[in-house]
């Protein structure tokens, strides 16, 4: 491999802490979503480097990033349609305006 | 004639071999790759400029004009006139307008059709980069335009653009899906993702010639020509309804930029066809490259002809084609591929003719047309109507 | 003494003590600074954009940022020879996922809304925590002695190997993934359905 591994792990892991700041910070439901991404591509990544450099099938973590991008596609696709039926409804995707269940 | 086929191919060696004796080997390495970007990257603005002299031309004749006949010979420096007049119009940028968003867009949308490029096997021994994963990278790329077009029509801040691009992404996203699965056929019975390997694998006969090919050809073309935005499918700039779509803020070069990578893409998603289903520069007598070219152009003709004669979709209408009748028979097509590759002989023509034709029966049938009721708008006829003449 | 003068095309080439011509290794190392050199700088490219995803005020700058992030990650897949993967990250991420994204987000802003704060007050605590979350997962990373592979063993999985895994040894998940997205587009069109006027 070209790069080292460690370097690879580091990165993703910039990459999962940076998502991991968004979903704690951001207000918006949209703008959690996409931090959510981050962590699962910071995921990817990882398994990918894994995969290459120190498992007998290089196949086997591709296939795992596979099915997680599947699932982030699903996830975007349900969370977006909650998006918009909340914004339908409340008029508002800021997260700490949606304080119905509270009282 | 082995000379004419390969004439690209040689003065590119030629030119790396003058160079291999002053230099080191890695600057001529440098330079192979230098020479095919170069190569493309005079090629796309050159077809561009000529797509939009060929295609007023038969738009003209379609509609019995003679179209731009004063600028040069039969008109044939129009385009160059055209790229004057262009770039020296005044850059206008709306004033509520986000200036990053509105600069990038028409940057961001170049991009993808110059990158497309790069896996166009444009005769024998002539693809820039033999990737193992063309068709893939042809479709991943090609689908980046959309977020310049998302770019383009947020950053104008205008309400026509933003319509225009909501509107297009709508399409795009739609007639991706079918285009795709379309694709899926040719790669199941290539056993490849090259654009060079598909193109070998229609030694035998070309794709099209295939009830399955046929089939997924007609899906991919009428899909291609809708993620062009091309007539008839060019809801996304309809002048009569949204003035110009997501690029009506853009004048001057940038107006110029998006109006290149919409002809580059024709191009490009033509090439594509053509490799696909068309057999690629397989042909005989004429050189390889010609062969490419020539049904490439007809592919665009064919596009050329549409605008001249079919009326716009109305948007029920486009998306109605896409989801209701071009996917379920995409998804029918992958099917009879299978069918066909696993079946003897004689068998192959009557099963999967036998599953296509009703199956497209039937989904002709099951969408029939659908006619809005008739609006009433009670303003237009308030002699009528007491509520309004009050 | 001729061969020296003449050859003078390549330092490295003479300096390892041989007057020959570049070879194939030199010039395939050379290439391979380059690689590495992008790669990195791609990498620091994706780290600003990620930190641009969840700083930036406007949304729709922040989806953008995410694109670029997205490209970069396809990049450094491109890095681990996984080709196939890369493609399917910029045709899946970027240009489905990303556009639904961008979507909603033009359906749910109003052009007129800049001066709402995006993010709530919990942006300082928030910040260590995660920096402390950075610094264990570095130490964790620096300190492990990971296994390096024996280099005879790299040959890159293509799509064929994908393919043949995914009907094979995964077919099972792969199954399951289908009816996770069939379940998940049932259930798109049922909540963002308008309900029907009583």
């Amino acid at each position: 491999m070209i790069i080292p591994l460690g370097h690879i792990l580091i990165f993703a892991a910039a990459l999962f802490v940076i998502g991991i700041y968004g979903t704690l910070v951001r207000r918006n439901i949209i703008g959690i979503l996409l931090s959510i991404e981050l962590i699962l591509n910071a995921a990817n990544v990882n398994l990918v480097a894994f995969s290459r450099s120190t498992s007998l099938e290089p196949a086997t973590g591709q296939i795992f990033a596979i099915f997680v991008i599947t699932l982030a596609a699903a996830t975007a696709v349900v969370g977006l349609a909650i998006v918009l039926a909340l914004f339908r409804t409340r008029k508002t995707i800021l997260t700490d305006e949606m304080d119905l269940l509270k009282w | 004639m082995e000379y004419l086929d390969q004439l690209f191919v040689f003065a590119k060696r030629l030119m790396l071999d003058l160079l291999a004796r002053f230099l080191p080997d890695w600057i001529v390495l440098v330079a192979s790759m230098v020479i095919s970007i170069v190569a493309i990257l005079i090629f796309a603005p050159l077809t561009m400029m000529y797509l939009t002299l060929l295609e007023r031309k038969v738009v003209g004749r379609i509609q019995n004009r003679i179209g731009p006949n004063r600028v040069g010979k039969f008109g044939l420096l129009q385009p160059i006139a055209d790229g004057i007049k262009m770039l020296t119009k005044e850059d206008i940028v709306p004033f509520q307008a986000d200036p990053v968003l509105h600069f990038l867009a028409p940057v961001i949308i170049v991009m993808p059709a110059l990158l497309i490029f790069a896996v166009i096997p444009f005769g024998r021994g002539m693809t820039a980069v033999d990737l193992n994963i063309g068709i893939l990278y042809f479709i991943a790329v090609s689908s980046i335009s959309t977020i310049a077009i998302f770019m383009a029509s947020w950053g104008s801040r205008n309400k026509f653009s933003l319509l225009g691009g909501m509107r297009t992404v709508a399409q795009m996203i739609s007639y991706e899906v079918p285009m795709v699965l379309s694709v899926v056929p040719v790669i199941l019975v290539a056993e490849t993702l090259s654009t060079n390997a598909i193109i070998e694998a229609q030694s035998a006969g070309w794709f099209v010639w295939t009830p399955w090919g046929l089939a997924g050809f007609l899906i991919f073309f009428l899909c291609a020509v809708a993620e062009c935005n091309r007539s008839p499918f060019d809801i996304p700039e309809a002048e009569s309804e949204i003035v110009a779509g997501f690029h009506t803020e853009y004048s001057g070069i940038k107006f110029a930029l998006f109006y290149m990578a919409e002809f580059i893409s024709v191009f490009a998603v033509s090439a594509l066809a053509v490799t696909l289903f068309l057999g690629g520069w397989k042909g005989p007598w004429l050189p390889s490259w010609l062969w490419f070219l020539l049904k490439a152009y007809a592919l665009i003709g064919v596009m050329f002809w549409f605008r001249g004669t079919l009326p716009r979709f109305r948007v029920d209408q486009l998306m109605g084609l896409a989801w209701k009748f071009l996917l379920p028979l995409a998804l029918i097509n992958i099917f009879v591929v299978g069918f066909w590759y696993f079946s003897p002989g004689l068998w192959k023509w009557v099963g999967s003719l036998g599953i296509l034709g009703p199956s497209f029966w039937i989904f002709t049938k099951l969408n029939r047309s659908y006619v809005p009721e008739n609006r009433v708008y009670r303003l237009a006829e308030d002699e009528n109507n007491e509520t309004v003449g009050a | 003494m001729g061969a020296i003068s003449t050859n003078n095309r390549v330092g490295s080439a003479i300096l390892h003590g041989r007057n020959c011509v570049p070879t194939l290794k030199d010039v395939m190392a050379f290439l391979e600074t380059l690689i590495k050199i992008a790669v990195y700088a791609v990498m620091a490219v994706t780290i600003v954009a990620a930190i641009g995803v969840v700083t930036l005020h406007n949304l729709f700058h922040s989806a953008l940022a995410l694109v670029g992030v997205l490209l970069g990650i396809a990049g450094v897949y491109l890095a681990l020879q996984a080709d196939f993967l890369a493609g399917i990250q910029v045709l899946i991420y970027v240009g489905a996922v990303m556009t639904l994204v961008i979507y909603a987000i033009m359906l749910t802003q109003r052009l007129g809304d800049k001066n709402i704060p995006q993010t709530n007050r919990q942006g300082f605590a928030a910040a260590i925590v995660t920096l402390l979350l950075l610094y264990l997962l570095i130490g964790t990373v620096c300190r492990t002695p990971w296994l390096a592979n024996p280099p005879a063993r790299h040959i890159p999985a293509s799509a064929l190997d994908l393919g043949q895994a995914l009907m094979t040894t995964y077919v099972f998940p792969f199954e399951a993934i289908s009816v996770i997205l069939i379940a998940a587009l049932i259930g798109a069109i049922v909540i963002a359905k308008k309900e029907r006027e009583p």
